[in-house]
């Protein structure tokens, strides 16, 4: 028996009715009687230390409220911003993570660095009277290069954090890596520099800060993808207020990729304001400030080299990356570039052994965090990237190559050599589907086709795996992780058979409330339109550790799973007894309780009336219908697949375009087809746009930003992009009840090496992403 | 301040407001439409896109003075009677919105651009659609809905 609009279903979205008809509520939609407008003062300069503020001329500008400095924040008792994931050094020591204050109080690191706060009646006269701050710096000179921070005799920008290095990791077996290259019969090399990204969600980051002086609570509604976690956060290390007095609310969000994770300087110092004027406050970035401030991601510069025997078998692999972390440790930037990364190393592929050593060190640019990925793209390219250059030394075609090497289906649980530990997964499988979809054999005869043409023809494979549902809290707190990563659900009957649904995942596009609404449908028989999914908001939800890391079917949707079991097995109490049967002699289908060999049953909304209505109950159980769950799972997940583009190049311009592109993903089961889609379209576009078009470029002299708005950064446009071939193979997550794997990143991991890989066989030259035509041009016409 | 009246969605409106308010901020500030969105501050994601006489025009590019007795339509004002526009329902059909951010401006555009070009091809729409930045969809299901919603029109 299967349910209308259950689980497998292509069910079109229930958020979308107030989208399509301009009636979502974005946090700039939001508007507090006698609310003021608050604007950040930013650093002009990269480096600099702060002599004196004068705020006296802009203090009397009209409609001024009030104007506060780091200086304020610290008189208060106000902590510092944090990093909860600790990373230790090769030689035991702890990350350097220096003191980062909402606003600076003796230097500023980073064009942009929060200055002080202007609160006015208007947003207009808190601009005008920013201008009349006068702010003594004494300025110095920046560094912005993550190689040139970490050589010596570089700027020093942190005390703490001498030579600018903020930790020197390792994972691997060094000693039987070397042993293993020692006696190898070939090995490749590579050099790569992974991209500095500008996530650019389209809605712009804003708070809303309010207090209530009667109750002492305050009321932060901002937009952010895990609002339990900001309110820890915000309560624990900075002292803004304790938990119980500081609700965050994160409504519409227009889109995340990561970037809206953080605790931002922002946020905290709009609740703080609040507070201290004691009327509400709104601070809203322009596009200008988003560049200046979201976390920027990626920003890796890799040497690595890979072992291979005659037979073309991997023998071992090692690599050794520079990880920029910008000027101040953002929320989880420690992990990105170490178990994140360092972890996926062994890619799909058998490995014996695998060494990696990561340098990450402070400069003087915005702080990078995790984006779409965090971690994943960056390993995949590497690894993606050292299989096509190794193929090419040992004259294979790269897909056989990869296929030689592969994880065999039969191999799970398979241990890799870092740690990871891959629960199932059909590697050729994958590669195999995308290869017919995109008729890779008939690649040699379009090749041909566009050389008649005079034009240059290239085929890229990228055969990713990302360890996703980023959980069980018992493994990354032994990595270092400062928090537990499970997730929390309550699913609640109205007496009248309607359901709401409580999550701690929050959606900002990810359509969780109609995913989640189709688990209900699916395993308790109730309409979707009858149930209603409630996230983001502390007051409401139990707790939620938020989405990021593709993690909130996987571990979110289970929770609603365990919670819609409990509600199953009280429902088989009631049902019992209503029907005069045991318990045991109960059965359950999609919110139908019968009792075995009759006809007798009863539906789901007539058992939850029951348990409102109690009059004709089993004595020894509580009434209500509302059960809630914490969902920890035993292990990530590990979805991977194959995605191939293919490219045709004009060598008298330079101009890549993406002729055709399959994407193979195996996400395990999937819920809703069509929103799956999605997430991959969305992913690649992503990807492409980091190997084509996207790059943070900063002015290494005076460490200004060079690519600070849309007409500088290259965002990925309609006529950008190709249509693409999307296909699924799904072999089951054994680590969760839904058997799911998670989609949201699988785009943005493999789109940047298939298409790079691409590129380089169609010029025959390594060029670094992005691809740009000029770039691409001088690479063809170089020697 | 200026005094500027334009009609609305159909309904005639008129506020006093500073010479250079943009005619977004009077859209969203005064009248409280707010489903128009503001995506930059350069004139370059068409998330402020609303129809002036007809023709889709990025509303953080204009004054509000400039569209002194105008007839404007905003997302608000594209259904009618209850009933979504073609436009909104093939985006919701062929799930060519995401997070949702950019789409008023997207759905507003892509009205103009088939009104202008009743039958138009994949590239046509990729080229129209160059001024709206969208991050979340990858334009793939974008170009269907638009391609879906001419044809529910009649092109
Ligand atoms: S807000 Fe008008 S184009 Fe971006
Ligand atoms: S749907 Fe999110 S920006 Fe387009």
């Amino acid at each position: 028996m299967s349910v209308e609009n259950g689980i497998g279903a292509s069910v079109r979205r229930k958020e979308d009715q107030r989208f399509i008809t301009g009636n979502g509520h974005y946090l700039d939609d939001m508007n507090r009687a006698g609310q003021a407008y608050g604007y950040f003062l930013r650093s002009p300069y990269a480096f600099a230390k702060i002599k004196n503020i004068d705020l006296s001329a802009a203090k009397s500008a009209p409609g001024v409220v009030d104007i506060f400095t780091g200086a304020d924040m610290v008189a208060d008792g106000i902590g510092g911003l944090i990093c909860g994931w600790g990373i230790t050094s090769k030689d035991g020591s702890p990350h350097k993570a220096p003191p980062h204050n909402s606003m600076a109080v003796d230097a500023v690191r980073h064009v942009g660095d929060q200055v002080a706060f202007v609160i006015a009646e208007t947003l207009e006269q808190a601009k005008n009277a920013a201008e009349l701050i006068e702010v003594g710096y004494e300025v110095l000179t920046p560094v912005t290069n993550i190689a040139k921070a970490l050589a010596p005799g570089a700027p020093q920008i942190h005390e703490e954090a001498p030579g600018n290095l903020c930790y020197d990791w390792e994972l691997g077996d060094k000693a039987a890596v070397d042993a293993a290259f020692a006696n190898a019969a070939h090995v490749s090399k590579i050099d790569l520099v992974n991209n500095r990204l500008s996530p650019n969600p389209m809605e712009p980051r804003a708070a809303l800060g309010e207090y209530d002086a009667g109750s002492g609570e305050l009321t932060l509604h901002t937009t952010s993808q895990n609002p339990h976690v900001a309110r820890l956060i915000m309560s624990a290390f900075l002292g803004i207020a304790p938990e119980n007095k500081l609700r965050v609310v994160a409504p519409d969000v227009g889109g995340g990729f990561g970037s809206k994770i953080f605790v931002y300087a922002e946020e905290t110092t709009t609740i703080w304001a609040a507070r201290k004027i004691n009327r509400p406050v709104k601070w809203t970035a322009d596009r200008s400030e988003a560049f200046l401030t979201d976390a920027h991601g990626r920003d890796h510069v890799t040497h690595a080299e890979l072992a291979t025997d005659n037979d073309g078998k991997i023998l071992a692999f090692r690599v050794s990356t520079k990880a920029n972390m910008g000027a101040y440790l953002s929320t989880f930037a420690s992990a990105v570039p170490t178990y994140l990364y360092g972890t996926l190393l062994s890619g799909q592929y058998k490995i014996p052994s695998i060494y990696c050593e990561v340098q990450a060190g402070f400069t003087n640019t915005t702080p990078v965090d995790a984006y779409r990925g965090a971690g994943r793209p960056e390993a995949t390219y590497v690894v993606e990237r050292m299989m096509d250059t190794a193929a090419k030394d040992l004259k294979m075609d790269p897909t056989e190559f990869r296929l030689k090497n592969f994880i065999q289906p039969d191999a799970y649980p398979y241990e890799t050599p870092v740690i990871m530990t891959y629960d199932s997964g059909d590697y050729p499988l994958a590669m195999n589907l995308a290869k017919e979809m995109i008729d890779y054999n008939g690649f040699a005869a379009r090749k041909a086709q566009s050389e008649a043409n005079g034009k240059l023809r290239g085929i890229g494979v990228a055969a990713y795996i990302e360890a996703c549902g980023i959980a069980p809290s018992a493994a990354v707190g032994s990595l270092g992780a400062g928090v537990g990563l499970w997730e929390s659900a309550e699913v609640r009957f109205n007496p009248t058979g309607s359901v709401t649904v409580f999550t701690g995942s929050h959606s900002h596009g990810q359509g969780h409330e109609t995913t989640f609404a189709q688990i209900i449908a699916d395993k308790l028989g109730v309409p979707i339109d009858s149930v209603e999914v409630v996230h983001g908001d502390t007051s409401k939800v139990p707790f939620g550790m938020g989405t990021y890391g593709s993690r909130s079917l996987a571990v979110g949707g289970s929770a609603i799973v365990k919670a819609v079991d409990k509600i199953v097995e009280k429902s088989k109490k009631i049902a019992a007894h209503l029907m005069e049967a045991s318990v045991e002699d109960i059965e359950h289908e999609h919110g139908v309780f019968s009792v075995a060999g009759t006809d007798k049953k009863l539906t789901m909304g007539e058992i939850a009336f029951a348990a409102y209505v109690p009059h004709n109950y089993p004595a020894d159980l509580e009434p209500g219908m509302a059960e809630n769950a914490f969902y920890d799972p035993l292990n990530f997940t590990f979805p991977a697949g194959t995605h191939i583009a293919e490219v045709e190049i004009d060598p008298a311009t330079g101009v890549v375009d993406i002729v055709d592109w399959a994407a193979a993903d195996d996400f395990g089961n999937v819920i809703n087809p069509m929103i799956v889609e999605g997430q991959v379209h969305g992913g690649v576009a992503q990807g492409i746009g980091q190997a084509l078009l996207e790059g943070v470029i900063y002015d290494e002299e005076s460490g200004q930003l060079l690519t600070g708005s849309y007409m500088d950064y290259c965002m990925p446009r309609a006529d950008d992009l190709p249509n693409f071939r999307v296909a699924t193979t799904n072999t089951p997550c054994p680590s969760n009840p839904l058997g799911v794997k998670g989609c949201g990143e699988a785009g943005a991991i493999a789109g940047p090496a298939a298409l790079m890989n691409a590129i380089v066989n169609a010029i025959g030259k390594d060029i670094d992403m992005p691809a740009t035509p000029e770039k691409v041009w001088r690479a063809i016409n170089s020697n | 301040m200026t005094t500027v009246s334009m009609t609305v969605n159909g309904k005639k409106v008129s506020a006093d407001v500073a010479p250079n308010t943009l005619l977004v901020q009077f859209i969203r500030d005064n009248l409280r439409l707010t489903g128009t969105h503001v995506g930059c501050d350069t004139s370059q994601c068409g998330a402020c896109t609303v129809h002036v006489n007809g023709d889709s025009v990025k509303s953080c590019t204009m004054l509000a003075a400039q569209a002194e007795g105008a007839d404007v339509t905003t997302i608000e004002g594209l259904a009618k009677n209850g009933e979504l526009h073609p436009m909104q329902a093939a985006f919701k059909e062929n799930h060519g919105l995401q997070c949702g951010f950019c789409t008023p401006g997207m759905i507003m555009s892509a009205v103009d651009l088939v009104k202008r070009n009743p039958n138009p091809s994949e590239e046509t729409i990729r080229t129209e659609l160059e001024g709206n930045i969208c991050r979340c969809t990858g334009y793939h299901n974008i170009v269907k809905s638009v391609k879906a919603a001419a044809e529910n029109m009649g092109g």
